[in-house]
C-alpha cells in the first residue's frame, strides 16, 4: 500500500497542488451535500410532529379580547414575549391567541415554546431569572414552582385577584406565596387511563382494568394477539424517561398501592413495602406490555403510539383526547379515558399537574403582560382551551359548562372527583427541581432492571440530605 | 520566541545582554501584550472565577446571600458516587473511542495515502460523517437505534441476526456500545485526516532507500513510517482524548438525565443548571480540568520521552 508513496510525492510535485485543488472542490460539494442530507433529515423528523398537530384541523378562532379598546388605547405598539407550550401541538394554539390578542390591543406577544421536558424548562426560567434578564415577560409556571419563583415573579394581586376568586380554591392557593398572588391558573391537568374501546372488546373484556395487576394481565394478552399482525404493537405505554413526568407517574403508582406521596408530612417515605412491591410489579411486567424504549418515552412519545394505534393503553394528560379524536388520529372513535388503575391497598389517583400564567418581576411592560394574562385566563379563553384543545379548565363555572363536558369526558364528574395527589414541593420548595431528579433518576434505573429494594434507599438518603 | 523566554532566565545572565537585546525584550513583550491581554480574558478569568466559585456555595435562584464554604465542595464530591461513577463512564468511553479511531484512523489514513484512482474523491467522501453537527448526526442515530422503529433492528431482522420477536434496545441495554460507536464512525475521518497529514510529510526517498537496501513493506513501515509518524499520533491521540474526556453532546442527545450513563459533562451541566448547584458545580468543572491535566501531563511526558530517543 505504502510503497506508491515515494513516487507521487517526490517526483510529482507539480501535479500535487492541482490535485488539492480538485481535494477542495471536491470536500466543498460533499459539504454542501452533507448539509443538505442533515438538512431534509431534520426536516423529516419534524414533519409527523407537524401532521398530527391540532392545528390543521381548523380549531375555531380564539375569543375576542374583552375591553379591547381600553388596552389598546393605553399599551397599543408594546412588545411582550410569552413563554409558551411545546406539547402536543399547543404552541399553535399560544400563536393562535397571540395574533389575536395582537389585533385586538396592538400589543405584539412573541411566542417562545419552553422545552418539552418541564425540569428542563425549570432551568431555563432559573437561568433568566437569576440573570435579572427582561427578555421573558409573561411564562408558563408548572404547579410544582411557585414556591421557587415567588420572589422572581409579580403580584397579580392588586390587578387579577377579583379575577382568581372564580378559579379552583385550592390550585389559586397553590399559586399563593406569602399572600401574593404570583401566578395565574390556566388549565389544569391530571394523569388519565386512555384505552382501546375496539381490542378489549375483541379479546373479550367488558370494562377497563380497574388494578394495576388487571392492567399487566390485559396489556400482556392483547399484545401478544395483535403481535401477530402487528410487529410494533405494545400493551401499555407511559411516560418512563428520567425525567419530571416519570415523578409524576410514579407518583400514581406508589399512592395508589398505599405507598405515600414520596415525602409525607415532610418526612421522607419513599423506602416502604408497598412503594417496593407495585415499583417491582412494573419493573418485571414492562417485558411483556411495554416497548423496551418506554424507559426513553415522554408525552409526545406516548401520544405518537397511541394515536397510531399502536398502544391498548395509554397513561397521560388530558391533552391527548384532542389529538386522539382527530381525523389523523387512527384511534378516533375507537377509545374512552377513565381514572388510572390502582394497587392493592389504595383508591385510583391522579397526580396534579396543570400550569399557571406569570409576570417576570424583571419585565420592562409588566402591566401590558398582565392584560395578556387576564386575556389568557379568561372564561371565554378557557372555554375554548377546553373545547378546541382538550384541557382542563380551572375557572369552577367553565369545568361545569355542559358543552365544555360533552366534549371532554374526563371533566365528568366520576374521573374528575378522582383523590388528586401532588408532588412534594411544598417539601423540597426551592430544591424541588434537583429532588425530583432524584426520584425519577431512581425510579428510570428500576425500570431498566435494578430491583427496588437496591434503589429505595439511596433515593431516601439523597432526600432526607435535600430536606436538611 | 527565544527573546520571549529571556526575562525568566536568571538575572546573572540578564546582565550579559546588551542594550540592543534587552530593548528588543522589551519590544516583543508590547508586541505580545494584546495577545497575553486576550488569553488573560478569554481563559485566566473564567478559570479563575470558577475556581473561586467552588469554594462557594453559590445557587441560581439562592435567597440567602453567598458564602465561602472552604473545601466543603470537595469533600462532597470526594464522597460524591454519581460523580465518581460519571468519571468511570468518561474513561471507559475515552479509552474505547480513542482506540478504535486511532486503529481505524490509521488504517484509512495509509490506503488514502497510497495512490489508486480516485483518491481525491475518497479523501473529501470519508470526512462526510465528520462534517455533520454532532447533535444532528446523535439525534440520527437515535432514531436508526431505535427498538420499534430503527433502521439497524429492521436490517438486523431481515437478515436474521437480531431477534425477530425481541429485538435489542441498543440505548437501553447496550448504553455505552451504541453511544461509543457513533462517536468512532464520527471521528475515525478526522483521525484519518490527521495522520494523513502526517504521512504526507514523510519524504519518499527513505521508501527508495529502504527498497534498494532490500527491506520488505513490513520493515519500512515499523523503521520509517511509524518512527516519523510518531508525532502526529501524538498529537491526535492528544487531541481526541482530551475531546472524549468532555464529552457531552452524544450522551445528552442519548440518554438525557438518566443516571447511569452521565459522562462528567453531562453530570456538571445537570448540577448547575438543574440542580442550580453552581458553586458544587464549579468544584467538579476543576476536577473535571484536574483529571484532563493528567492526560495531558502523561502525554506530554510521553512525546519528551519520544523526542529523546
Amino acid at each position: 500500500m505504502w510503497r506508491g508513496v515515494h513516487t507521487r510525492l517526490g517526483l510529482k510535485k507539480g501535479r500535487t497542488n492541482v490535485k488539492h485543488r480538485a481535494l477542495l472542490v471536491a470536500a466543498a460539494l460533499v459539504g454542501a451535500t452533507t448539509l443538505a442530507v442533515s438538512l431534509s433529515v431534520a426536516a423529516a423528523g419534524t414533519a409527523p410532529a407537524k401532521q398530527t398537530s391540532p392545528a390543521g384541523t381548523s380549531a375555531t378562532a380564539p375569543p375576542k379580547v374583552p375591553n379591547a379598546a381600553a388596552i389598546k388605547a393605553k399599551y397599543h405598539g408594546q412588545k411582550i414575549t410569552f413563554v409558551g407550550d411545546s406539547v402536543g401541538g399547543l404552541h399553535a394554539r399560544d400563536l393562535a391567541l397571540a395574533s389575536r390578542f395582537k389585533k385586538d390591543t396592538g400589543i405584539t406577544v412573541n411566542v417562545v415554546p419552553h422545552p418539552t421536558a418541564s425540569d428542563a424548562s425549570f432551568a431555563q426560567l432559573a437561568r433568566n431569572f437569576s440573570s435579572k434578564s427582561s427578555s421573558f415577560d409573561v411564562m408558563m409556571v408548572d404547579v410544582v414552582w411557585p414556591g421557587a419563583f415567588a420572589p422572581y415573579l409579580v403580584n397579580l394581586k392588586p390587578k387579577l385577584g377579583k379575577a382568581s376568586k372564580a378559579h379552583v380554591a385550592g390550585i389559586v392557593q397553590n399559586d399563593t406565596i406569602g399572600g401574593k398572588l404570583v401566578a395565574m391558573p390556566w388549565f389544569g391537568d391530571y394523569g388519565i387511563l386512555y384505552y382501546r374501546t375496539d381490542l378489549l372488546k375483541k379479546y373479550g373484556y367488558s370494562a377497563p382494568p380497574k388494578t394495576w395487576s388487571q392492567l399487566f394481565q390485559m396489556a400482556a394478552k392483547i399484545q401478544a394477539g395483535e403481535r401477530k399482525s402487528n410487529d410494533s404493537f405494545y400493551g401499555f405505554v407511559f411516560q418512563g424517561n428520567s425525567y419530571e413526568g416519570l415523578t409524576c407517574d410514579a407518583l400514581e403508582w406508589i399512592a395508589s398501592a398505599g405507598g405515600g406521596h414520596y415525602i409525607d408530612n415532610g418526612k421522607v417515605t419513599i423506602k416502604n413495602k408497598n412503594a417496593q412491591k407495585i415499583l417491582d410489579g412494573f419493573r418485571t411486567n414492562l417485558d411483556k406490555i411495554s416497548p423496551k424504549n418506554v424507559t426513553t418515552f415522554q408525552e409526545d412519545q406516548t401520544q405518537t403510539a397511541f394515536t397510531t394505534g399502536n398502544a391498548a393503553f395509554a397513561r397521560n394528560w388530558p391533552y391527548m383526547y384532542a389529538n386522539a379524536t382527530k381525523s389523523d388520529s387512527k384511534v378516533a372513535g375507537k377509545f374512552n379515558v377513565t381514572v388510572l388503575p390502582h394497587g392493592a391497598k389504595g383508591p385510583s389517583v391522579g397526580t396534579v399537574g396543570g400550569w399557571q400564567l406569570a409576570v417576570s418581576k424583571y419585565s420592562k411592560h409588566k402591566d401590558a403582560a398582565i392584560e395578556f394574562v387576564r386575556y389568557a385566563t379568561s372564561a371565554p379563553v378557557e372555554t375554548w382551551n377546553a373545547t378546541q384543545w382538550s384541557l382542563v379548565p380551572t375557572r369552577v363555572a367553565v369545568a361545569k359548562n355542559k358543552a365544555v363536558v360533552k366534549t371532554n369526558p374526563y371533566l365528568k364528574p366520576a374521573i374528575a372527583s378522582v383523590p388528586r395527589v401532588t408532588r412534594p414541593a411544598k417539601y423540597l420548595k426551592g430544591k424541588y427541581n434537583s429532588g425530583s431528579k432524584v426520584i425519577y433518576q431512581g425510579i428510570n434505573e428500576i425500570l431498566r432492571g435494578t430491583p427496588a429494594k437496591n434503589v429505595l434507599p439511596s433515593i431516601e438518603s439523597k432526600l432526607k440530605r435535600l430536606l436538611r | 520566541m527565544s527573546t520571549v523566554a529571556t526575562p525568566a532566565r536568571p538575572a546573572r545572565r540578564l546582565r550579559r545582554h546588551t542594550k540592543l537585546q534587552r530593548r528588543q525584550t522589551r519590544l516583543a513583550w508590547l508586541l505580545l501584550l494584546p495577545a497575553l491581554a486576550v488569553v488573560a480574558f478569554v481563559a485566566i478569568y473564567p478559570l479563575g472565577k470558577t475556581i473561586y466559585q467552588s469554594f462557594t456555595d453559590q445557587e441560581f435562584l439562592g435567597l440567602e446571600p453567598t458564602k465561602w464554604v472552604g473545601f466543603a465542595n470537595y469533600k462532597d464530591l470526594w464522597h460524591d458516587t454519581d460523580f465518581r461513577h460519571s468519571v468511570w463512564v468518561t474513561i471507559r468511553f475515552t479509552l474505547i473511542t480513542v482506540a478504535f479511531e486511532f486503529v481505524l484512523g490509521l488504517i484509512i489514513a495509509l490506503v488514502v495515502n497510497s495512490s489508486f484512482k480516485g483518491r481525491g474523491a475518497m479523501r473529501a467522501v470519508m470526512l462526510v460523517p465528520w462534517a455533520i453537527p454532532t447533535v444532528v448526526a446523535a439525534q440520527m442515530w437515535k432514531w436508526m437505534l431505535d427498538d420499534t422503529f430503527g433502521v439497524v433492528n429492521d436490517l438486523g431482522q431481515k437478515t436474521h441476526v437480531v431477534s425477530q420477536s425481541n429485538p435489542p434496545s441498543w440505548l437501553t441495554e447496550h448504553p455505552l456500545a451504541s453511544v461509543a460507536a457513533v462517536d468512532i464512525w464520527k471521528t475515525t475521518p478526522f483521525v484519518a485526516l490527521l495522520l494523513l497529514a502526517g504521512l504526507q510529510v514523510i519524504p519518499g526517498d527513505l521508501y527508495e532507500a529502504a527498497a534498494v537496501d532490500g527491506a520488505n513493506r513490513l520493515q519500512q513501515f515499523w523503521r520509517i513510517t511509524m518512527p516519523l509518524l510518531l508525532p502526529a499520533i501524538l498529537v491526535t491521540l492528544i487531541f481526541r482524548t482530551l475531546d472524549a474526556l468532555r464529552v457531552f453532546d452524544v450522551f445528552y442527545v442519548f440518554f438525557g438525565n438518566r443516571a447511569d450513563t452521565q459522562s462528567m459533562a453531562v453530570y456538571d451541566q445537570s448540577t448547575i443548571v438543574g440542580d442550580g448547584l453552581v458553586g458544587y458545580g464549579a468544584a467538579i468543572s476543576v476536577a473535571i480540568f484536574l483529571i484532563i491535566s493528567i492526560f495531558v501531563i502523561i502525554y506530554v511526558t510521553l512525546s519528551r520521552i519520544g523526542d529523546q530517543t
